[in-house]
């Protein structure tokens, strides 16, 4: 307990003690007080204002799409067919791999020269032969979007899955019987019994893409993240001027934002912990 | 009548599996193109055309990443890291956690609430409170700056995941061994671990995997190239000059890390899903 108070706690109130100062990391710089300066600086920062927006874009498009690509895969491990356990196995291969890994992986594919997906873009006429794709801001967002939704649509499917292993089939014999349709059995049963599932992996998966790093950083330049952003004043710039105090305020918001959504979440889903 | 009856359950059938090909094509295909790259001479790589397989097969990429590049020494850094994580945070997540079972504390709740906010929390609100920290302690570069990070970020999940296997063992067998003079730690020691092994494999696993793949702590922590751990060698891979990237060297790479993982899951797989549905879904 103590240990996670010491190396999770302490900075936390040691990054919002910093953010109402002025300073940097380069030895020399002297370490001002300046109140609410840095927030204030924040709300007229384009780079901050693009950088958050395209982190809420990016969590709205990845969850929603990693729910129904999750829920569609759910619903076909939870099917009867032939080598169902290696099925499900092998489902797990894309949330085992690291991030860094299978960002590398697709920007391969990605590949404005070489890449496989390029290649099939280009034949199929979607894409001018020699077009970045990760170079243009909306294209690679999609194409993170892509990589993001393979990484977690199986995490979410097995959780979903999980849930679904739960509901008795008896509930389906008496809708059969009663003669309901696949879809009635699907709204009336399957989707309210699951809800509290639906609600817990949707929690994790919307905090999850609010802190999105690995992937922007990895992937392209094109679209920053709030992290990713965070990451850059507070590491690279920090050691050349007073950003550090800016950075920490930066840092203060996404703990913020996440807290908010945690809350009402929890909150408006009516979920009970322990 | 039954004969229709017969088509359509073939029909609903055959649907079923071209659903599952499908998805398993897109979960498994980069992948699978990874690995057909990195055997893929660089001749034949560097070509554009669709290539799904290699005509002329080499393993030179897999030699070529360990002769050209400290990745050896990277493969070491992060089984170091990840190991000593995954070792300390069982042990300090088994403490925490029997603690939390079976001690009638005050305030309970608010400690596992505490634990789960730990979990939700952002890494990058405090990288750089904690880079500060590792800084005046002169860890940065060391295995020790990233390890106890690691652990804090790991300790709320083992803690949560093992109180809930704890929570299963019957009190009796406890009270049992008290009255034959066990003494509490011998207790846990003698007959909690061993009760709870299935679930400190898992929990062992899902610390191991998530310390080898974390990325943005590394990134930072370790700022020389022979102290990168692997997911940070490989987000950092780079040519001999700024235009030409080795991609067949790198899927090699990207193979030889990700193999193991892979190998892991096929093995644990029902483990595995079941502490990550034990820690997501019962709380």
């Amino acid at each position: 307990m103590i240990a996670i108070f010491i190396t999770a706690f302490f900075p936390l109130l040691k990054t919002f003690w910093d953010s109402f100062f002025s300073f940097g990391l380069r030895p020399g710089i002297p370490k001002r007080f300046i109140g609410f300066d840095n927030y204030i600086r924040l709300l007229n920062d384009t780079r901050f204002m693009t950088s958050l927006i395209n982190t809420l874009i990016f969590t709205a498009i990845s969850v929603s799409l990693e729910f129904l690509l999750g829920l569609i895969t759910a619903l076909i491990l939870n099917a009867d067919f032939a080598l169902r356990g290696l099925v499900r196995a092998a489902i797990l291969i894309p949330w085992a791999v690291p991030t860094s890994v299978s960002s590398q992986m697709w920007k391969w594919m990605y590949n404005d020269q070489y890449g496989i997906i390029s290649q099939i873009l280009y034949k199929l006429g979607f894409l001018a032969p020699g077009t970045p794709i990760l170079s243009d801001k909306w294209s690679s967002m999609f194409a993170i979007l892509a990589v993001d939704v393979w990484k977690t649509a199986p995490f979410m499917a097995l959780l979903l899955l999980a849930g679904l292993q739960t509901i008795p089939s008896e509930l389906y014999e008496a809708a059969r019987i009663d003669g309901a349709s696949g879809w009635k059995q699907f709204t009336k049963i399957t989707l309210p019994i699951l809800k509290p599932t639906i609600a817990v992996a949707l929690i994790f998966r919307t905090l999850d893409a609010l802190r999105v790093f690995d992937i922007f950083y990895i992937m392209n330049k094109a679209v920053e993240t709030l992290a990713v952003y965070n990451r850059h004043i507070l590491m690279d710039r920090a050691f050349t001027g007073a950003w550090f105090g800016y950075g920490s305020s930066i840092s203060v918001v996404i703990f913020l934002l996440i807290s908010i959504f945690a809350i009402v979440y929890i909150k408006s889903l009516n979920l009970r912990f322990d | 009548m039954i004969k229709s009856y017969k088509t359509k359950k073939r029909i609903s059938a055959f649907i079923l599996y071209i659903l599952v090909i499908i998805m398993l094509i897109f979960y498994i295909f980069p992948f699978y193109y990874a690995i057909s790259s990195s055997i893929t001479p660089n001749s034949e790589l560097f070509s554009r055309s669709i290539k799904l397989f290699p005509k002329n097969p080499t393993f030179k990429n897999y030699i070529l990443v360990f002769t050209e590049r400290p990745f050896y020494q990277n493969i070491l850094n992060s089984v170091i890291v990840a190991g000593a994580t995954t070792i300390l945070s069982l042990i300090f997540g088994a403490f925490a956690g029997y603690a939390v079972a079976r001690l009638k504390i005050p305030g309970k709740v608010a400690i596992m609430s505490m634990i789960l906010a730990v979990s939700m929390f952002p890494q990058v609100s405090i990288l750089g409170a904690l880079f500060q920290i590792l800084r005046s302690m002169k860890l940065i570069n060391t295995y020790p700056g990233l390890i106890l990070p690691y652990i804090a970020l790991n300790l709320p999940l083992t803690t949560w995941i093992l109180h809930n296997f704890f929570k299963e063992i019957p009190i009796s067998i406890e009270e049992s061994a008290a009255i034959d003079g066990c003494s509490k730690f011998m207790t846990l020691w003698r007959i909690i671990i061993p009760l709870s092994a299935p679930g400190l494999v898992t929990t062992g696993l899902l610390t191991f995997i998530a310390a080898w793949n974390e990325f943005l702590f590394a990134l930072t922590f370790m700022q020389l190239p022979e102290k990168y751990t692997v997911p940070v060698a490989i987000a950092m891979f780079s040519g001999k000059t700024f235009y030409e990237l080795p991609w067949g060297q790198l899927m090699a790479a990207a193979v030889i890390v990700t193999l193991p993982l892979v190998i892991l899951v096929l093995i644990f797989q029902k483990k595995i899903v079941a502490g990550l549905t034990a820690g997501a879904v019962k709380g």
